[in-house]
């Protein structure tokens, strides 16, 4: 049953996979510029010889229509080539491969505190509904929505940075190196990205919790007898869950953006970074590769989550 | 003894209250809430000041002025003044029109590209509704900065693209929405009604339709607001904003990162600004939608019975 569900979720990916691999190849149409000059690096002004560029344009494939192009890159995508990287003239795969793990330590991490930090938070300001502690934590919500990220991590740098002095702010270790001087490195990107995920993990968990408290099967268990804490404590368990997940399903798009910008404030080696030194040195290939990782990562990860939900409900598989 | 007239003489009364207008109404509605009035106070602080500012301000915003450059606030200059001598403050208030503007047609152009689309995909209903469906649901799991990135850096920071660029991921959001109120509204009564009278389908839906699904809308955009006004800051952080001599407060903090450690007001003050006003965006929006939803029940309870 959970295999026929699963294919099921699969194959409903496909229009949207193909959806997804367009806008990509379509928004690199829009590139200014001739893409056989760039691929020949040529620079402005450069004299290229007829046969050169006839060669190099049957090479990219630009005589054929559109679409033959599409689904050429497209097969070639599914295989795994992402092409070849204009700037760093290895597989586009290999340099997005070296740069993932920083982003992952990052990504995972910051998701990890976010959690342990949130999920008890909203559900204390649930049951303290309307006292200082709601309120409060409702303003940190609101402004962790608010406040931009760049210039949040701009501040945390400023502060533990450039005054206290007790972390340094920017680049990166490796943790099989130096595990501390990692640690040290990675402590506020981390933090910054905890934060701004906490937020939205306090919000969904809080009002989650607030609903569940009023449903009949908490009153039956409270006039059953159950202690309070025991009511609460199941609660807290089924519900947190559900509700964790559906939050990271929904801010898996997000967090690519968070990323991004993140890694540029500390210099981070990640695959943010390396998406924005791409767009700066015009090596569109690699610039796909990212996006194209990236989105397969919020797809993949929303595919498991669903799949994740009819473990804890079965009831959603035979719908 | 009264007069005897034969019916009761205090219909004739003057009415004692003022009939409402729309101003009054308004001006009711966000009274009764705390977080309308903090954040719309703010939001027509924010816009006032960035309209009449500049010109109330002694200070030129793009003439250099070596002599007093990177010093601290003081009573001269309020916010302190930049690496080459630039009033903080008055830049300030001229970044926030950028923002706003920018915020404004990108918000703008995501409804006008999405709500027909919406709309009409799940009127005609069938492939074409699904097709539509699918698409908005590529474009929501597309990460909207990295996107939007992509879009500004490869085509140029214009005005335009940067309206696109920041609508393009917001379009499926309106898309949804005026489908479910399209898909809400098309078995009711009142639209056979109108069908059968032979009006065309836009008018159907733009005078039976709209009106019921305007107050989600109206939350939206406050919500969208917010967030363009953060990726466009975004944007411009990145180095893809508009340039010279368009102000922009995240080029204004991109600016100020090599000076952190000895101006660490030029980036802060413009962070400032950049969280108030979304943050209004936000609380206002928050409001509103957190009035609709009892309303909303209350409304539909009425219309069933």
């Amino acid at each position: 049953m959970l295999m026929r569900y699963a294919s099921m979720r699969l194959a409903q990916l496909i229009p949207m996979v193909l959806v997804v691999t367009m806008v990509v190849f379509f928004v690199m149409m829009i590139v200014p510029g001739d893409p056989v000059m760039v691929m020949l690096g040529a620079v402005d002004g450069a004299q290229v010889s007829r046969e050169v560029y006839d060669a190099m344009r049957l090479q990219l494939g630009l005589d054929k229509p559109l679409i033959v192009q599409y689904l050429n890159w497209l097969s070639k995508v599914l295989q795994g080539d992402l092409g070849t990287s204009i700037t760093f003239r290895t597989s586009a795969l290999e340099v997005i491969f070296l740069r993932l793990v920083p982003t992952m330590y990052l990504m995972i991490g910051g998701l990890i505190v976010a959690v342990i930090i949130a999920v008890p938070a909203g559900v204390l300001a649930a049951i303290h509904n309307n006292t200082k502690w709601d309120h409060l934590a409702t303003g940190f919500v609101v402004l962790g929505i608010s406040v931009p990220t760049f210039w949040l991590a701009l501040v945390t740098i400023l502060i533990f940075a450039v005054y206290l002095g007790w972390l340094p702010s920017i680049g990166y270790t490796r943790p099989q190196e130096d595990f501390i001087e990692f640690l040290k490195h990675i402590a506020l990107p981390m933090s910054v990205v905890a934060l701004n995920i906490a937020a939205s993990v306090l919000r969904f968990q809080r009002q989650d919790f607030l609903e569940q408290m009023h449903q009949d099967y908490v009153r039956t268990a409270r006039a059953k007898g159950l202690s309070e804490r025991l009511v609460l404590w199941k609660h807290v368990l089924r519900n947190s869950l559900m509700t964790t997940v559906t939050v990271v399903g929904l801010q898996m798009a997000y967090l690519s953006g968070l990323i991004t910008i993140v890694e540029s404030v500390f210099n981070y080696p990640g695959i943010g970074y390396l998406l924005l030194n791409s767009i700066r040195t015009r090596d569109f290939i690699v610039v796909q590769g990212v996006v194209l990782f990236m989105v397969f990562l919020v797809i993949i990860v929303n595919l498991l989550i669903d799949i994740f939900y009819t473990v804890l409900d079965p009831r959603i598989r035979y719908q | 003894m009264e007069a005897r007239a034969g019916y009761d003489a205090s219909i004739f009364q003057p009415l004692t209250e003022r009939p409402s207008s729309v101003t009054r109404k308004i001006i009711a509605f966000v009274g009764s809430d705390q977080r309308l009035m903090v954040g719309g106070i703010l939001l027509i602080l924010y816009i006032v000041i960035g309209l009449v500012g500049p010109s109330m301000s002694p200070y030129d915003l793009n003439a250099p002025d070596l002599a007093v450059r990177m010093q601290a606030p003081s009573s001269i200059h309020w916010l302190g003044t930049d690496r080459i001598g630039r009033d903080v403050l008055t830049r300030i208030i001229a970044g926030s029109r950028v923002s706003l503007q920018v915020a404004a047609g990108a918000v703008l152009m995501a409804l006008l590209l999405g709500a027909p689309l919406g709309a009409f995909g799940s009127y005609i209903g069938g492939t074409i509704d699904a097709l539509v469906q699918r698409v908005m649901e590529g474009i929501m799991s597309f990460p909207a900065l990295v996107l939007a990135l992509a879009l500004v850096a490869l085509a140029g920071p214009s005005v335009i693209m940067l309206w696109f660029a920041i609508a393009f991921s917001s379009i499926p959001r309106y898309a949804r929405l005026l489908r479910s109120g399209v898909l809400t509204q098309k078995e009711r009564e009142y639209v056979d009604a109108a069908r059968a009278m032979g009006q065309s389908p836009i008018r159907i839906l733009v005078k039976q339709i709209l009106p019921n699904i305007m107050a989600p809308i109206a939350v939206q955009l406050t919500l969208d607001f917010a967030r363009a006004i953060s990726v466009e800051a975004s944007l411009s952080y990145l180095g893809l904003g508009l340039s010279v001599p368009y102000i922009s407060w995240g080029t204004m903090i991109r600016d100020a990162q090599d000076f952190l450690e000895v101006a660490p007001w030029l980036a802060i003050f413009p962070g400032l600004a950049l969280a108030g006003v979304i943050l209004a965006f936000t609380i206002v929006g928050d409001a509103l939608r957190d009035r609709m939803d009892p309303r909303m029940r209350s409304s539909l309870s009425r219309r069933l019975v």
